[in-house]
């Protein structure tokens, strides 16, 4: 059985890389790149797979998910500008994909050793847009 | 990884079918049957399906915003579906036929240099979603 547990958090970010030329960044992050930075209400939606446990009728204890998402992703990526507050988003883009991908890497080792199996991570960055990882690709 | 893009678009239809009688449209359809037609504020998901590039990118999302722009929001928004829509013309526009002319014309002028259409869903309403592969 899949369980999802959705968090929220608000933070800044710029997308541009620093050995492109202006006009080269304008054209692959479009106003993604304006160089002050801007903000958004991140959402994201962790989904873990495990069996219910016939004793408690649960996959995993909610709070513990919830610890965990709050401890590893919420309470260090809300009100932060991602590039200057959160490595490695000072190397690398902070995009979608890129903080979907850490944001995997950050809880899949506290969530195996809490005995829960990471399934897939949504990141929505507004409510039109958002991104699936699965561990792969 | 995989980048889903939603696009609200509004429009009207209206279920009917030329090859049923009036009380046989009326009986399958519904209350989407009633004469004058209906409108929803429909979303359509765009998600597509590839590996994150070295600029930290799975699809080009300003050239997918322009290329579904231009084939389905743009000519579908507070248009009748029924009555405005070539690809649309003589079918009763359920949102399962919707969705399969979206795919259809979204898949025919796909460049070859995006990443790999996986599937769109359509929400006819919040209740009513509709996908496909």
């Amino acid at each position: 059985m899949l369980l999802t547990r959705k968090a929220e958090f608000s933070a800044s970010h710029i997308c541009r890389q620093p050995a492109l030329s202006e006009e080269q960044n304008r054209e692959l992050y479009g106003m993604a790149a304006n160089p002050n930075g801007h903000g958004h209400n991140y959402v994201v939606e962790v989904t873990i797979d495990g069996a219910v446990d016939p004793l408690t009728g649960m996959v995993f204890d909610l709070k513990k998910l919830k610890d965990i998402l709050s401890r590893e992703v919420v309470e260090p990526f809300d009100h932060r500008h991602l590039n200057y507050e959160v490595p490695p988003f000072d190397r690398v883009v902070p995009t979608a994909e890129n903080v979907v991908m850490e944001i995997w890497k950050r809880l899949e080792a506290p969530l195996r050793d809490a005995g829960a199996r990471l399934h897939n991570v949504r990141l929505f960055e507004t409510p039109d847009l958002y991104v699936d990882y699965a561990g792969r690709e | 990884m995989r980048l889903t893009r939603r696009y609200p678009f509004s429009a009207s239809h209206r279920l009917h079918s030329p090859a049923l009688s009036d009380e046989q449209n009326r009986e399958i359809f519904g209350k989407c049957n009633h004469p004058f037609g209906h409108g929803h504020d429909y979303v359509l998901e765009v998600s597509v399906q590839g590996q994150v590039d070295a600029h930290g990118r799975v699809a080009p999302i300003e050239a997918l915003d322009r290329l579904v722009n231009g084939e389905i929001v743009s000519r579908y928004h507070q248009r009748n579906l029924n009555l405005d829509i070539e690809e649309l013309a003589g079918v009763v526009p359920t949102t399962e036929v919707l969705a399969a002319k979206i795919r259809e014309r979204l898949a025919a002028s796909w460049p070859a240099e995006f990443p790999k259409l996986d599937r769109i869903r359509i929400f006819e309403t919040e209740r009513n979603i509709f996908e496909i592969a």
